[in-house]
């Protein structure tokens, strides 16, 4: 009963979605009278596809295996929270997290909208009312959630073991978050591009919503991250896998959005490029979120495997994406050119930021989707791996990292390269001189490592020196200086922090790449084995039962350098419902580094093969992930910039 | 349950590999090396997007011994690489060769920069261009003196 009326709820939404776009889209003129009502039917999206989203969470969590999605994706024996999770962990259930997601946002808007003008709302909610309504028709048309089995079956099908994990529990919920955040800032272009009416006021608007799901997206990138790196097993934190790049694509345009959204804001200018930039971050989050579903980034062949629902998806694709940028070369035209700025300023630096982020996004499409289309063409097969991607993706942030820190320093309008480069000469000298010293203590033999790390300096002294520049220490008094910097705008310190945390995340990357330590080997139980100054002991192996898989858990003893001892324990698990062995590492952080340790095999005389890996700073490539998302909530707690803030600047907005 | 327990254990038996095992790893630290560093530019052919370094299929394990076959008997990395292209075709390289079916792939980014800056540079240039104010006409500049005049 209860899928039912799930199902019912979800159908309603669809209506109601449907009712709200044409309504929107066709009435925005009209924005005071439909305005109330477009508000009203966003609510009651959100409202009943959340109501369909409890149904199914309650079918998993009862173990309802008339539910066919529940039956193939869970099991009785699994714990609450993987019950729970199995909700999304699959295709049909994961569109309608997408879509409560999008409802929510849409709802969002609707709530903290109301100092918007009324003809923009109503477009806004009816281009996001547009989006629902094609997601969810797609839903309920291709891939049902609430299809029923008859005869009911006595046992679920488990979900994947691998995806048994408190990562299923956040990453997936992180990055549709997002993903589909970026729908409010495509809602925003597609309204400015309709009404022709475009300015500073609507860069506002939609900076907090690019913001929150920037910062959701980047959070979403490094906990998958994480994921991967303690759960596959070879502490690998990136593969360059087409499911990856398909997220970090929108995150590089977002990240450019960010940017050029902030010219506009500050200067009125680049209104054309930022509109296009919203319209292209959505649209790679659509291809995101759908080319791996249809399983045409994986391989050209699985997409043959369910073709219906592919060829929908990238029907919907093509409408959206297609649509957005007809609108956009029928109507950009409209939209007037505004300030105007020296090429060397902050304008200017943001613009090249924007140019190096644009290709950085190129080079990552062209190499996930080259090798499809080329066999699709002309039948060859070539692989496109990490190799290609770290050559290119590396050659193109080198430079950007290597400008970085000048474009705080420069001043709008027009800047002054030869003072900048004076006021951080400072940076500079202690960039060159900590990565001769850390060259000095470790002697690493990696030959781009001293470059890298060079890199991941200056940006990082680059963001403290913006500070200490702001805040005028060494110029004034020390007491002075202290007031200046308590007194500097929250958005200066999200700028420096953010920049910090890039810093801190190719340090991260460098060292652990450089300095790594691995070692692969067999171990009697009682032998020990050292790596990176740590002494491994393995005391024993035995085996034990866990709620819902067997496993064999090796026990170690770890020396630290200094002395200390600690116990690790990794796993190999082998989950009997599904027949599916996982291995689980054990992980311990000492500082800012870790040991990783990882139980293979045994072998016939009694020993068992061990990993160990000694990888130095590599929690900074996720601490710096999380400075950067930290930064972003920063800057949306910037009183100025408050959603309500700019309401008189909003009245006062000229039309153009 | 412990019957149970060694089933489950004896069912690992079958289960492949897991990545590089440390009977494949040569006694040269610096041979080993490079074959490492070759090892991680191959793809393992029968997973999805794995390098054989990281793959624990067979073929994968094939394809290292391979490699380190070809490192004892002396050959260059370059023909090592040649010797599985041979054998496995291009699809084996994660790093495409620089080719005219490549061309696209490898010239994409440069092409996209070179676009792109060179837009910004017209952009540029007709702003500034534009920026310089027209001369005022014979009736502005008569208001403009009326008003000066009014003014004193």
């Amino acid at each position: 009963m209860a899928i039912e009326l799930g199902h019912f709820a979800l159908i309603l939404a669809f209506a109601i979605a449907t009712a709200s776009a044409m309504l929107g889209l066709w009435a925005w003129r009209q924005g005071d009278r439909v305005g109330l009502m477009l508000r009203q039917g966003a609510l009651l999206q959100f409202l009943l596809v959340a109501a369909a989203f409890a149904a199914l969470i309650q079918a998993f969590v009862v173990s309802d295996f008339s539910l066919a999605i529940a039956w193939q994706h869970s099991h009785s024996a699994q714990p609450l929270l993987f019950k729970i999770t199995s909700v999304w962990g699959n295709h049909e259930g994961s569109m309608v997290l997408w879509i409560l997601i999008l409802v929510g946002m849409g709802a969002a808007v609707a709530m903290f909208g109301s100092n918007l003008p009324r003809d923009l709302l109503a477009l806004v909610l009816g281009a996001q009312s547009l989006l629902v309504a094609a997601f969810t028709g797609f839903t309920l048309f291709t891939s049902n959630p609430f299809a029923r089995l008859s005869p009911v079956p006595f046992e679920g099908q488990e979900l994947n073991p691998i995806l048994q994990d408190v990562g299923l529990a956040v990453h997936p919920p992180l990055l549709y978050a997002g993903y589909v955040g970026f729908s409010v800032c495509f809602s925003f272009a597609i309204a400015a591009l309709i009404s022709g009416r475009i300015d500073a006021a609507w860069a506002r608007w939609v900076r907090p919503w690019t913001l929150v799901s920037w910062v959701f997206l980047t959070l979403g990138i490094a906990m998958g991250s994480y994921w991967a790196y303690y759960e596959l097993g070879w502490g690998g934190w990136w593969f360059w896998d087409p499911v990856e790049n398909a997220s970090f694509m929108p995150w590089l345009a977002a990240t450019a959005l960010l940017h050029s959204a902030l010219v506009m804001e500050k200067r009125n200018a680049l209104k054309i490029w930022t509109i296009f930039l919203a319209i292209i971050t959505f649209s790679l989050s659509l291809l995101g979120t759908f080319m791996v579903r249809s399983g045409v980034l994986t391989s050209v062949h699985t997409f043959a495997s369910d073709p219906t629902r592919g060829l929908v998806i990238l029907a919907l694709l093509a409408a959206f994406i297609g649509g957005a940028f007809a609108l956009f070369a029928f109507r950009a035209s409209a939209l007037r050119a505004g300030g105007l700025f020296a090429p060397i300023s902050r304008e200017g630096a943001l613009i090249l930021n924007n140019l190096f982020l644009a290709t950085a996004t190129a080079a990552v499409l062209t190499g996930t989707l080259y090798p499809i289309l080329l066999e699709a063409l002309t039948g060859r097969t070539i692989s496109v791996g990490a190799p290609f991607f770290t050559l290119t993706f590396g050659a193109i942030m080198a430079p950007l990292l290597i400008v970085l820190p000048f474009g705080p320093f420069l001043a709008w309008k027009r800047g002054d390269l030869i003072a900048v480069t004076q006021r951080l000469a400072g940076a500079a000298g202690a960039t060159i001189f900590v990565t001769i010293l850390v060259f000095a203590l470790s002697g690493a033999s990696v030959s781009l490592a001293p470059v890298g790390l060079l890199l991941g300096f200056w940006v990082g002294f680059g963001a403290i020196a913006e500070l200490i520049d702001k805040a005028g220490f060494g110029r004034m008094s020390l007491g002075l200086s202290l007031r200046r910097l308590a007194g500097l705008p929250r958005t200066a310190f999200s700028t420096a922090l953010a920049h910090f945390g890039v810093g801190v995340s190719v340090i991260g990357i460098v060292a652990a790449t450089a300095w790594q330590a691995e070692l692969v080997t067999t171990m009697q139980v009682g032998e020990s084995r050292e790596i990176g100054g740590y002494t491994v002991t393995l005391d024993d192996v035995s085996e034990r039962q866990g709620e819902n898989f067997g496993a064999e858990t090796a026990r170690f003893t770890v020396t630290t350098p200094g002395g200390g001892l600690r116990m690790l324990a990794p796993e190999r698990r082998l989950y009997p419902a599904s027949q599916t062995p996982t291995t689980e590492a054990a992980i311990e952080t000492y500082g800012l580094s870790q040991l990783y340790l990882q139980l293979g095999e045994s072998n016939p005389d009694g020993s068992h093969v061990i990993r160990a890996w000694f990888k130095p700073y590599v929690t900074l490539i996720w601490l710096g992930a999380v400075l950067m998302a930290g930064a972003g909530v920063l800057s949306l707690t910037d009183r100025r910039l408050r959603i309500g803030a700019p309401r008189p600047a909003a009245r006062t907005a000229p039309a153009e | 349950m412990k019957a149970l327990l060694t089933c489950l254990f004896a069912l690992w038996l079958v289960v492949p590999a897991l990545a590089v095992l440390p009977d494949e790893v040569l006694s040269d630290p610096a041979l080993e090396a490079r074959a490492r560093d070759i090892s991680s530019q191959l793809r393992c052919l029968v997973c999805q997007n794995e390098s054989i370094d990281e793959s624990n299929a067979d073929l994968a394990r094939e394809i290292r011994l391979i490699v380190r076959e070809r490192l004892v008997a002396g050959n260059t990395d370059q023909e090592v690489m040649q010797f599985l292209v041979d054998r496995y075709g291009e699809y084996v390289l994660l790093r495409p060769v620089f080719a005219p079916h490549t061309i696209m792939l490898w010239g994409a980014p440069p092409l996209v920069l070179l676009i792109g800056g060179v837009a910004i540079a017209v952009a540029v240039r007709r702003r500034q261009s534009s920026a310089d104010p027209a001369p005022l006409t014979p009736d502005e500049q008569r208001v403009l003196d009326d008003l000066d005049s009014a003014g004193t």
